[in-house]
């Protein structure tokens, strides 16, 4: 049985810009599928298209078992979206969002209000209820728009970088309201260019890159074809790269002896895959120390989007710039432009 | 998972047919005629720039020009009213123009078309609270021009009459605005976009020259512009003088020509904008 969201072949181009080029995905009922990929990657299309919001040129796709090329105004009613950019009115109150966003569901004005009140205490908007939305931050922006794709409950929701352009501990208090929201039973699919975000949220991850999906599985794993956690040392001195490569190839899978170890020469840096995590860290440097190696640096890397694309493809994301997050909505020329070669 | 979902309605089946897109059109136009509240100097621009049109055409213009025979100031100035209604309520093309534009550019338009929705209720929305506020506008202005000498002389129903047909003209020329709206990249491309074609027709017409003084070639022109048909159809109900002699159907029947024109307008840019929302993206 195909799942709660399922695509097959999605094709769209712009121009001679190639923005999907034949996307199969499959989320089953009550899971959480991360789409990971950098900018420019064809996640935004894809949530377009699958959200009835643009048509591909080819391929099919169903939301919630209803063919969304065929019945968009049925897919509509199923779905919850929250976009790239926070989608308010700026001029309205964060109330007055939720209300017509309510009454855009035939809610009577009544039920509306009670609605956008219980939405508005649960997303910590109460305090800031009747103030426009031009003065909120962005993380309550985020909040805001979040909760008007929740008015009714959609068994589907779409979130495009819900978390982009957040602070940590916005983005954090995010993540805990995106939980609760799964373990209700939604399916959700969900866009990112953190890694982390993904390993934190999704059941099952795919990466995108140049409209086509390269690789999909969980995040575990993703995690062991990219090599996990490891740990970076610098030493002090150049003397000291041989001996503590011998001292971190202990930590190592064990399978290459040394060459478990990788080694920078001009910059003195040992990099380790390990398993154990930080605690890890304390028994490297008591063994370092053990055999007088001194330290310049060290620390525990968790793979990032990065490090899954050279695993994939043997080169770094191309990027177009970093997103500036949701505040100010670029232009929409922006998005016309074409995608810098890789 | 108190609130989330466990309280929230499920969505309903779309209301659908009139009584649908009339709700839903109604959701937004309040929401637009929010917004005005919000951003009142928005309103306050709109009503500054034809009472300033007024103001500078009677006085300083006044008594250079001939109106049919008369040089008058006050002639004159009875003449200069019908064109500065229509000149003025054909603005709110731009408002609504770059009301649609903001909305794309903001990703707002996205989430209206993710809703089960009306198709036409967002555009409807925008242009009936443009035309809320383009009716205040013709009230401020028709004090003014009270105030400047300007008379209603074929009494009050058919002064009513006309400001109808002044106010379908600009609803329908929102319409054109909406559909630039959504054919623009930027609220600032909208606006000037809005504004721009709107010389041309308000100056190729009554408004402001009898059609007689100008080149044989554009008189045609002139005389059948929707924009002139209205024009002539407020001289005849106001009783203002200026009505162009002319043998061209419009300006002989320009109640008619108007109405027809506006909803002419109507049904063709309605159609064209919505297909564009329905396919928009921002
Ligand atoms: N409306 C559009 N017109 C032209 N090109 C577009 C449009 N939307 C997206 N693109 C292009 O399609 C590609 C994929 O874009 P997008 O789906 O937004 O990527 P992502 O969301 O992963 O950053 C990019 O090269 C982008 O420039
Ligand atoms: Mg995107």
């Amino acid at each position: 049985m195909p799942g709660a969201i399922h695509a097959e072949g999605l094709v769209k181009t712009f121009g001679d810009v190639t923005a999907l080029d034949g996307v199969d995905l499959d989320v089953p009922e009550g899971t959480v599928l991360g789409l990971l990929g950098p900018n420019g990657a064809g996640k935004t299309t894809t949530v377009r298209v699958l959200t009835t919001l643009l048509r591909p040129d080819r391929g099919t796709a169903t939301v919630a078992g209803i063919d969304v090329l065929a019945h968009p105004n049925e897919v509509r009613r199923s779905i919850g979206l929250s976009g790239q950019f926070a989608a308010v009115d700026e001029y309205l109150t964060g109330r007055e969002n939720l209300q017509m966003v309510g009454q855009l569901y035939q809610m009577d004005s009544r039920a509306a209000k009670r609605r956008a009140g219980e939405l508005l205490d649960r997303f910590h908007l109460a305090d800031a209820a009747d103030r426009p939305a031009k003065t909120y931050s962005g993380g309550m922006r985020r909040r805001l728009d979040l909760a008007a794709a929740l008015v009714v409950s959609p068994p589907v929701m779409f979130m495009d970088e819900p978390t982009t352009g957040l602070d940590p501990r916005n983005r954090q208090a995010l993540w805990e309201v995106i939980k609760e929201l799964v373990s209700g039973g939604t399916t959700l699919l969900l866009t990112t260019q953190y890694l982390e975000e993904a390993d934190h949220l999704a059941h099952d991850i795919a990466v995108v890159d140049h409209g086509k999906v390269i690789a999909r599985g969980t995040s575990d794993q993703l995690k062991a074809r990219t090599g996990g956690e490891r740990v970076e040392v610098v030493v002090h001195e150049r003397a000291a790269v041989a001996p503590a490569r011998e001292v971190l190839a202990r930590y190592g899978p064990g399978d290459r002896g040394l060459d478990d170890v990788s080694v920078e020469d001009h910059t003195r840096k040992l990099t380790v895959p390990v398993t154990g995590g930080a605690k890890l860290l304390a028994e490297v440097i008591r063994d370092l120390d053990a055999v007088g190696i001194e330290i310049d640096d060290i620390g525990l890397r968790r793979p990032t989007l990065d490090d899954v694309f050279i695993s994939l493809t043997g080169h770094a994301a191309a990027r177009e710039r970093e997103e500036d997050g949701e505040e100010r909505p670029p232009a929409r020329g922006r998005k016309h432009r074409k995608e810098p070669a890789a | 998972m108190t609130t989330l979902t466990d309280t929230a309605p499920h969505a309903p089946a779309p209301r659908g047919g009139i009584a649908g897109s009339i709700a839903d059109s109604l959701v937004v136009t309040k929401r637009n005629l929010i917004r005005m509240t919000r951003i009142p100097e928005m309103v306050v621009f709109g009503l500054v720039q034809p009472v300033m049109f007024v103001i500078l055409f009677s006085f300083v213009f006044g008594g250079s020009l001939n109106i049919g025979g008369s040089t008058d100031p006050k002639a004159y100035r009875e003449f200069l009213m019908a064109g500065i209604f229509a000149q003025t309520v054909t603005f709110a093309t731009a408002g609504a123009g770059a009301g649609i534009a903001d909305d794309m550019s903001k990703g707002l338009v996205d989430r209206f078309r993710s809703l089960p929705m009306a198709r036409g209720a967002v555009l409807t929305g925008r242009t009936l609270a443009d035309l809320v506020q383009t009716t205040l506008t013709v009230v401020v202005l028709a004090v003014v021009g009270l105030l400047v000498g300007w008379r209603i002389h074929e009494g009050i129903p058919k002064a009513l009459g006309a400001f109808a047909l002044l106010l379908l003209l600009g609803y329908a020329f929102s319409w054109i605005g909406a559909l630039i709206g959504l054919s623009v990249r930027t609220p600032e491309a909208a606006t000037s976009g809005g504004l721009i074609w709107l010389f041309p027709v308000t100056f190729v017409s009554n408004a402001f020259v009898d059609p007689e003084q100008m080149a044989s070639w554009i008189r045609p022109i002139a005389e059948w512009n929707p924009f002139s048909a209205t024009v002539q159809a407020c001289r005849e109900l106001f009783g203002n003088p200026g009505v162009v002699q002319s043998d061209a159907w419009p300006m002989q029947h320009p109640v008619w020509a108007s109405l027809l024109w506006s909803l002419v307008i109507i049904a063709v840019f309605r159609t064209l904008a919505v297909r564009k929302y329905r396919s928009a993206s921002a």
